[in-house]
């Protein structure tokens, strides 16, 4: 019933509108209309000059503004080097922005239409084009190449003594992979032993897997260079570490990589941004299916090296967690794993009688 | 009323000004439906379009209610969205994704695609390089019948039980390979990849005929160097469909092979659903690569129609010559050319070799400046004019507006560096929105208001025009520039709720006015839909020439019939920009107009060329001292 009567309302209010409208054209008609169509050619004009000093008035001040609430803080060293390049261009571009808006309006304005005026006959003017054209053409040179030697420094090889982690993205959750403190070296893994227990794919014949352990969390060393090998199960996702300026996809099948250096623990932004609570995140930002913007995984930054690799130690293997699958380590190799693992060799036998819950592809 | 016989080449007849309607030969279906006549092709494109247009406004406006008013109870829509709403009246996050990735495919393709070039360069082309019609009327009519029944296909998967594609516009692979990633992927992308392979091969068919019409059917004296703006873009927005849709046709294809036959080329080492699949060797990036060869120059089939039909409007309006018509015409050769080389520009981050990164870089600044040429052509065309503040005028200047404001994003977006935060935030969305969407969406609207009197022999109310206009003009700029800040701030686009983040907990206020402020310009778009309505029936009867414009299509009738002009072709002496010529007796030449008859106005060049219009071979002549 109460739609109806909204309903009804909603056709009396058009039809009224239209009514006044089809008045207002019939009362326009008999008056005869050349002076009234040279005041709303004005009214437009006034408009647009209105328009831009409201607009850019409006653009100043909530940039200045509130500058703080969509500026992120910076927490990487090549994040340092984008965010400047990125005001650099900001600069130059608002620069550009605000003078062709200006220079535009206001052309609308002061040559607005004037009875018996004639517009100049101004078809081309070779100097002028050619100055615009070359001066845009120098600008973006400069920006493209200080662009471009951030962008081989970033993309570079990382250095061998980068502490290498892994990410596999699946829907609709993170997992991070760390190499043992024994070996330091990530082992092989290969999908096609993928199951509900071994959810990196380990390869168990590959000695490097046995201390490599998993992270619900990405625990980062402070100052030191992160590799990030980056991997996909079903579909694409995406990396984004929004406080380090990073981002990278995660490709089924293809191995990414993104290496960069935390420069901020947490406890230093919690100290900078006034925010005891503050945590680092990392997002997925290509888009993964239902959960896509579910996909939050916490981040950690430890003060120095030795506290990381304090907690490094102090992670249980994945083969410690799940013993049963020293199954599938080859015979000879046992012994080893159980011992880079951490797992105390005389629980062997009895390891081996407990039947693996999966089954294996 | 009297039946007008319109033959092309044969008919002396003279158009009846006190006719309301033409008829020709043939009964309502073949004039109407199945009609080869280019304009009435135009017509069923722009009807079609502005029909896709509401639907995709729709659905922007319910992914925004989501996105600004999250904790608000849609249980009134369940009418309409019935299972789509969470049992709280909330919209499915699965939903949503559909509702962003229809939303995108419909604007993209159905509406600036095929609404703006469909419509623009079908009704244009012939009538601006004075020819009766398309090279083929038939594969013209092909060309809308196959948009037709791709569009049926695209709004039926709108219904069914397991939605529509979901997986973004772009449907990157394996989300839309795979059934079991998630429901969209399973009927609805089958029908999104045959409906899209239809509407591919509508392009292709209405594209070729364009660049042939435009070659071979040119009146006597339209060489290349006297071609409207209008008809350069088209050209050039032609070409490029036809050398990149092929591209997107061979990248579908290859997906629907590995959806349904058990290929891969785009998958490999995927677990999902608790089993390994067989795939291997394939790469998603492939897919890319072959997406974004269509995919960018897209982005300029949609803008050069816009850019091609404002470059008319402001001239006409300002009442003088487009400024470096050369500069014009070579800009958008430029970037028509650039347009191929710069697609991995949407890929810095996606794993691809870093080295390609860099030259796509560079490739990609280098068309910031043939850009930023047009920009500035355009507005010193506006100076010293005398602007004529016409709807279309409006709009066209909201179009610079908004090429300046989102072309210049574009210089962040480009530099692979600076890409890496930005990519696939709200700052990409306020980019490509401004630049390529609502930049296009005004060239369009300017475009109807410009030709209405050529399309339905009356005029459209300029009032309502201007309230169109405001609003729309302001409606877009708080809708897309908010974005910027929340972009920068490193919100994720397709999200649908940010509050699982504290970096992304902010910001509801400008969501909210975002939300608000979509509403209110979709809003404001039926007015527009009201006006266009009622003028095609009540509006003002026009002249034949209500803008004293230059352009050979002002010289038909008011009703133009199949054939366009009832007598012979005019032949053309003169460019199109000839407004405010010193001493001519009007602020406008067109281009029939032989310099014989302009004595006045004449530059010294000019009245050499009176001598060589006296004998046949005139236009010959002059054509040769061109080239």
């Amino acid at each position: 019933m109460m739609s109806l009567i909204i309903g009804l309302g909603v056709v009396l209010v058009l039809a009224i509108l239209y009514l006044i409208f089809r008045i207002g054209n019939l009362v326009s008609l008999v008056k005869g209309k050349k002076d009234e169509d040279t005041s709303w050619n004005s009214l437009n004009a006034y408009l647009f000059m209105l328009f831009m000093i409201a607009g850019l008035i409006g653009f100043f001040w909530y940039s200045f503004a509130h500058f703080d609430s969509y500026n992120l803080p910076v927490a990487s060293e090549h994040g340092v080097v984008t965010d400047y390049l990125f005001w650099v261009t900001m600069a130059v571009t608002v620069v550009a922005f605000v003078l062709i808006f200006i220079v535009m309006f206001w052309f609308t304005f002061k040559y607005r239409y004037e009875e018996g005026r004639k517009a100049a006959f101004f078809a081309d003017d070779h100097k002028l084009e050619i100055v615009w054209t070359v001066v845009p053409a120098i600008v973006l040179a400069l920006l493209i190449f200080s662009g471009l030697r951030a962008w081989n420094d970033i993309t570079a090889p990382a250095s061998k003594d980068a502490v290498v982690i892994e990410l596999i993205g699946q829907q609709f959750l993170w997992t991070a992979r760390y190499p043992g403190v024994k070996d330091k070296q990530l082992g092989v893994h290969n999908y096609k032993m993928i199951d509900a227990s071994n959810e990196f794919g380990l390869d168990l014949s590959d000695a490097n897997t046995y201390d490599d352990f998993k992270s619900l969390e990405l625990h980062l060393p402070k100052g030191q260079e992160v590799q990030l090998m980056i991997r996909a199960k079903d579909v694409l996702h995406s990396v984004f570490l929004p406080h380090f300026r990073l981002k990278m996809d995660a490709v089924p099948g293809m191995q990414t990589t993104f290496k960069f250096i935390p420069t901020k623990s947490t406890a230093e932004m919690r100290a900078e941004t006034g925010n005891p609570n503050f945590n680092y995140e990392m997002a997925c930002t290509e888009i993964c299916g239902r959960g896509h913007f579910s996909m939050k995984f916490p981040v950690f930054v430890h003060d120095s090296v030795e506290d990381y690799e304090k907690w490094m130690a102090s992670q249980e293997a994945w083969l410690k967690q799940n013993p049963e699958y020293l199954q599938r380590v080859p015979p000879e190799l046992r012994e080893s794993a159980m011992i880079k693992a951490g797992i105390p060799v005389d629980s062997k036998e009895a390891i081996m009688a407990t039947p693996v819950t999966v089954t294996l592809n | 009323m009297a039946t007008i016989d319109i033959h092309p080449q044969t008919s002396t007849h003279h158009d009846d000004h006190g006719h309301e309607h033409e008829h020709h030969h043939g009964n309502f279906w073949t004039n109407y439906v199945f009609s080869e006549d280019h304009k009435v092709i135009a017509k069923q494109f722009l009807i079609t379009g502005m029909a896709w247009a509401l639907i995709g406004g729709v659905l922007s406006v319910l992914f925004r209610l989501q996105l600004g008013f999250p904790d608000a109870d849609l249980s009134w829509l369940r009418p309409i969205l019935g299972g789509w709403l969470t049992p709280e009246g909330k919209i499915d996050p699965e939903f949503y994704l559909a509702l962003v990735t229809m939303h995108g495919t419909i604007m993209v393709f159905f509406v600036l695609t095929a609404g703006l070039s469909g419509t623009f360069s079908n009704f244009l082309i012939p009538l601006q390089v004075g020819a009766r019609d398309m090279a083929s009327g038939f594969m013209n009519m092909l060309s809308y019948w196959f948009f037709f029944l791709s569009s049926v296909i695209m709004f039926t998967s709108l219904f069914i039980s397991t939605g529509p594609a979901s997986g973004g516009w772009v449907i990157y692979p394996p989300l839309s390979a795979l059934p079991q990633a998630m429901q969209g992927s399973g009927l609805g992308m089958t029908l999104w990849l045959v409906a899209m392979a239809l509407f591919i091969v509508s392009s292709l068919l209405g594209g070729i005929n364009y660049i042939t019409t435009v070659i071979n059917l040119r009146t006597k004296g339209m060489s290349f160097t006297k071609l409207p703006l209008t008809i350069w873009a088209f050209f050039f927005t032609a070409i490029i469909g036809v050398l990149s849709f092929p591209v997107l046709f061979a990248a579908a294809l290859l997906l629907i092979f590995d959806r349904s036959f058990g290929t891969s080329f785009y998958l490999s080492d995927i677990y999902i659903g608790g089993e390994a699949l067989p795939n291997q060797g394939g790469s998603p990036i492939l897919f890319q690569h072959l997406f974004w060869f269509l995919g960018h120059p897209e982005v300029y089939i949609v803008l050069l129609p816009a850019l091609g039909i404002t470059s008319e409007i402001i001239a006409t309006n300002s009442r003088k010559p487009i400024f470096g018509y050369k500069a014009m015409v070579g800009s958008m050769l430029f970037i028509a050319i650039l347009s191929f080389v710069v697609w991995a520009h949407h890929m810095f981050v996606t794993g691809m070799n870093p080295f390609l990164g860099s030259i796509f870089t560079l490739l990609t600044l280098i068309i910031a400046v043939p850009s930023a040429v047009k920009i500035f052509n355009y507005v010193t065309t506006l100076w010293k004019g005398n602007i004529r503040f016409t709807a279309a005028m409006l709009f066209s200047i909201g179009l610079v507006s908004f090429f300046l404001t989102g072309g210049i994003t574009g210089i962040f977006l480009g530099n692979s560096a600076i890409d890496i935060q930005l990519h696939d935030t709200y700052f990409v969305v306020a980019h490509f929105h401004l630049v390529m969407g609502s930049a296009s969406f005004f060239g369009m609207v300017a475009g109807v208001y410009h030709w209405f009197p050529k399309m339905f022999g009356r005029m459209m109310d300029e009032k309502l025009g201007y309230i169109h206009f405001w609003l729309t003009f302001i409606g877009v700029y708080l809708v897309f520039f908010p974005m910027h800040y929340i972009g920068i701030a490193g919100f994720p686009r397709r999200y649908y709720s940010w509050t699982n983040f504290e970096t992304f907990s902010g910001f509801a206020d400008l969501n909210m006015l975002v939300s608000a402020a979509a509403i209110l310009t979709l809003s404001a778009q039926f007015i527009f839909l009201f006006n266009f309505i009622y003028s095609i029936f009540r509006g003002k009867m026009a002249s034949a020439n209500p803008w004293n414009s230059n352009t050979l299509e002002w010289t038909t009738p008011r009703h133009p019939g199949h054939g366009n002009w009832p007598g012979e072709i005019p032949t053309v002496y003169r460019w199109p920009y000839d407004y405010s010529k010193p001493g001519a007796k009007e602020d406008f030449i067109p281009q029939h107009i032989p310099y014989s008859e302009t004595p006045e106005s004449n530059l010294p060049h000019e009245n050499e060329l009176v001598k060589l219009e006296m004998n046949d071979n005139a236009i010959v002549v002059e054509d040769k001292k061109h080239h």
